[in-house]
C-alpha cells in the first residue's frame, strides 16, 4: 500500500463560477459523504486537516503576496492524503472527488 | 427486606469504604483496606443476626471500620513504620489518632482518586475493567468470571497482576489536579464506555448481572459528573449515550434469550425515562467546542429512539457516521454507515459503497450486502447470507442469519 497527496484545486476568484449557497449547501454534503466514503474504506492515511482559505504567495522575485491570486486563476482548496495500491487506484479515487463537479481538478503525488 | 439488607449495603457501601481507605494508605496497601471493609461487613452479618438491625446501617459500617482500621494501626508493626510515616505527610492528623474521614465530600473525593488510579494505561483494557468491577463497584471474583464468560482462576490472577503493576508502576491515589483529568479523562471514559458494553452486548445468560454492570458504569460517569473538574462535555456525552442505550435494553433480548434486531424491537418497551434523561444529558454536553466520539455516537443513538423512518433522521444519522469514521476507523461503524447511506440513497447506490469496504473476514459485511440485495437480487442476497453464516460464530448471530435466508427462500 502506497500513499498520495491528492491536491483540490479551482478557481475561486471569478465571480460567475462561485456556487450559490444552495449549491454550497449541497457541495458541502458531497465532500462529507466523499470523506466518510474514503474513511469507512480506511483509506484516509492522515487525520483531516482545514486549511485557510486566503493564504499567501511568494512569487520569483520574492514578492509577497496575498490570496485570492490574480496572477494564478486556481488555488489550492485542500489537501488529504489517502492510502492506494497505485497510481491507477488513487486516480480512480479522485474520480469521485467532488471539486471536479465545479470545473476543478485533483493532483495526485505518491509518497516516495 | 432484611436478607437483602447486607448486599444492597455492600453494593452501595463497600466501594466508598474502600475508596476511602485505600486513599489514606495509599497503592502498596489496597488489601489492606480491602481486607478492613471485607472483615466490617462479616462483622454486620454476624452482629446483626443476632443483636437486630441497627437504627443506621451505613453509620454502624462507617463506624466499625473506622475502629477497625485504628486498631490495625495500634497492633500492626508495619503500619506504624510504614504508613504512618507516609500519612503523616499527606493528612492532618488529630494528635496520635488517625483521622479516617467518611464524609459524604471525601468519599466522593476519594471515589475519583480511585477511578483515576484503576483506569491507568500500564494495564491492559481488559485488567482495568477487571479491577474497576473488583474495586469500584465491589464485585466478587465470581461475579467477574461470569460477565466476562471465564473462569475464576483467571479472573483472580488477573486482577492481582493488575494490581501488581500499579504498584510497580508507583501509581499514586490522589485526586487528579486539572491538567491530569484532561490528559487522562479520555482513558478513563474509554474504561467505563468498556464496562458498558461488556453488559450491554456481552453474549451471558445472566440478564441482572449484565444489567448491572451497565448500572455501574452510569453510576460511575455519574460520579464524573457530580464532581465539577470531570463534569466535561464529553462526560455528558458519553452518559447520554449509556442513557439511550440502555433505554432499549428490555427490548432488545426476547424471553428466550434471542436478540431483537432495532427495526424489529417493540417501541413500547423502550424506556422514556431514560431517553429523557439522555437527552438532558446531550443538551448538557453541547457547551464549548469538544467533539467527542462519544457526542457522535450519542447524537446517532438519539435518533435512533425515534422509530419512525423520516428522512431527517436518516440524513442526520448519516452525517453523523460520516464524522465518526472520519474521527476513528472501525469496521463496525463502516458498515453502520454505508446502512444509514442505503436509508438515505437507496439501495443500489448502497451496495455500490459496501462492496468498496472489502471487509471479508466479517459476518456483518456480508450480512449488510444480504440485507442490501434483497429485492434488488434475491439469488445474491442469499449467497451473501450463506458467506455471512460460515463467518458467524455466536449461536445467535447464525440464528438471525438463518432467519434471514429462510425468509429470502420463499421470495426465490
Amino acid at each position: 500500500m502506497n500513499e498520495f497527496i491528492l491536491i483540490f484545486r479551482r478557481d475561486f476568484s471569478t465571480k460567475e463560477l462561485q456556487p450559490s449557497p444552495e449549491e454550497y449547501q449541497q457541495h458541502l454534503q458531497q465532500w462529507q459523504n466523499w470523506f466518510g466514503s474514503l474513511a469507512a474504506q480506511d483509506k484516509l492515511a492522515r487525520p483531516l486537516q482545514r486549511w485557510d482559505g486566503k493564504g499567501k504567495l511568494v512569487t520569483s522575485n520574492k514578492g509577497i503576496t496575498d490570496g485570492p491570486f490574480v496572477e494564478i486563476k486556481e488555488s489550492i482548496g485542500g489537501l488529504i492524503v489517502i492510502k492506494a495500491k497505485d497510481y491507477d487506484e488513487a486516480a480512480a479515487i479522485a474520480q469521485d472527488c467532488p471539486i471536479l463537479n465545479f470545473g476543478g481538478n485533483v493532483e495526485i503525488r505518491m509518497a516516495v | 427486606m432484611e436478607k437483602e439488607l447486607i448486599p444492597n449495603l455492600f453494593r452501595t457501601e463497600y466501594q466508598k469504604i474502600v475508596s476511602v481507605l485505600c486513599n489514606l494508605f495509599g497503592i502498596h496497601h489496597i488489601e489492606i483496606a480491602e481486607d478492613i471493609v471485607s472483615d466490617t461487613f462479616l462483622a454486620a452479618s454476624e452482629t446483626w443476626a443476632i443483636k437486630g438491625i441497627p437504627d443506621n446501617p451505613t453509620a454502624w459500617l462507617y463506624t466499625v471500620a473506622k475502629n477497625k482500621t485504628k486498631n490495625h494501626f495500634k497492633r500492626n508493626d508495619i503500619f506504624e513504620k510504614k504508613i504512618v510515616s507516609e500519612i503523616k505527610h499527606t493528612s492532618p492528623l488529630n494528635g496520635e489518632e488517625i483521622e479516617i474521614d467518611l464524609s459524604e465530600q471525601n468519599i466522593v473525593d476519594s471515589q475519583l482518586a480511585m477511578i483515576f488510579m484503576v483506569c491507568n494505561p500500564c494495564n491492559s483494557d481488559e485488567a482495568q475493567i477487571a479491577l474497576a468491577l473488583n474495586l469500584l463497584c465491589g464485585f466478587g471474583i465470581n461475579e467477574i468470571a461470569d460477565a466476562f464468560l471465564s473462569n475464576k482462576e483467571v479472573i483472580y490472577k488477573r486482577i492481582n497482576r493488575a494490581k501488581e503493576k500499579l504498584k510497580e508502576e508507583n501509581i499514586k491515589i490522589q485526586s487528579p489536579n486539572s491538567t491530569e483529568i484532561k490528559d487522562r479523562i479520555d482513558t478513563v471514559l474509554k474504561t467505563i464506555y468498556l464496562l458498558f458494553s461488556e453488559g450491554y452486548y456481552s453474549t451471558s445468560q445472566n440478564t441482572t448481572l449484565r444489567k448491572d454492570l451497565c448500572a455501574e458504569a452510569m453510576r460511575l460517569a455519574y460520579l464524573l459528573i457530580q464532581n465539577t473538574a470531570t463534569n466535561l462535555p464529553s462526560t455528558n456525552a458519553l452518559m447520554a449515550l449509556m442513557c439511550f442505550h440502555s433505554s432499549r435494553f428490555e427490548a432488545r433480548t426476547s424471553e428466550n434469550g434471542e436478540i431483537i434486531l432495532y427495526e424489529h424491537q417493540n417501541e413500547t418497551l423502550w424506556n422514556q425515562e431514560l431517553i429523557d434523561r439522555g437527552t438532558y444529558f446531550l443538551g448538557k454536553s453541547s457547551i464549548g467546542d469538544t467533539l467527542s466520539k462519544y457526542h457522535l455516537e450519542a447524537g446517532i443513538a438519539y435518533w435512533h429512539t425515534l422509530k419512525s423512518d423520516t428522512s431527517e433522521k436518516w440524513k442526520n444519522i448519516l452525517e453523523l457516521y460520516n464524522h465518526l469514521i472520519i474521527l476513528e476507523y472501525s469496521p463496525i461503524v463502516a458498515l453502520n454507515r454505508t446502512f444509514a447511506l442505503s436509508k438515505v440513497r437507496g439501495k443500489q447506490e448502497a451496495i455500490i459503497e459496501a462492496e468498496k469496504l472489502n471487509l471479508t473476514d466479517n459476518h456483518f459485511y456480508y450480512s449488510l450486502l444480504g440485507n442490501l440485495y434483497t429485492d434488488i437480487d434475491n439469488l445474491k442476497a442469499k449467497k451473501n447470507f450463506e458467506t455471512a453464516l460460515g463467518l458467524a460464530k455466536t449461536q445467535s448471530d447464525k440464528n438471525i442469519i438463518t432467519k434471514n435466508i429462510l425468509k429470502l427462500t420463499t421470495k426465490i
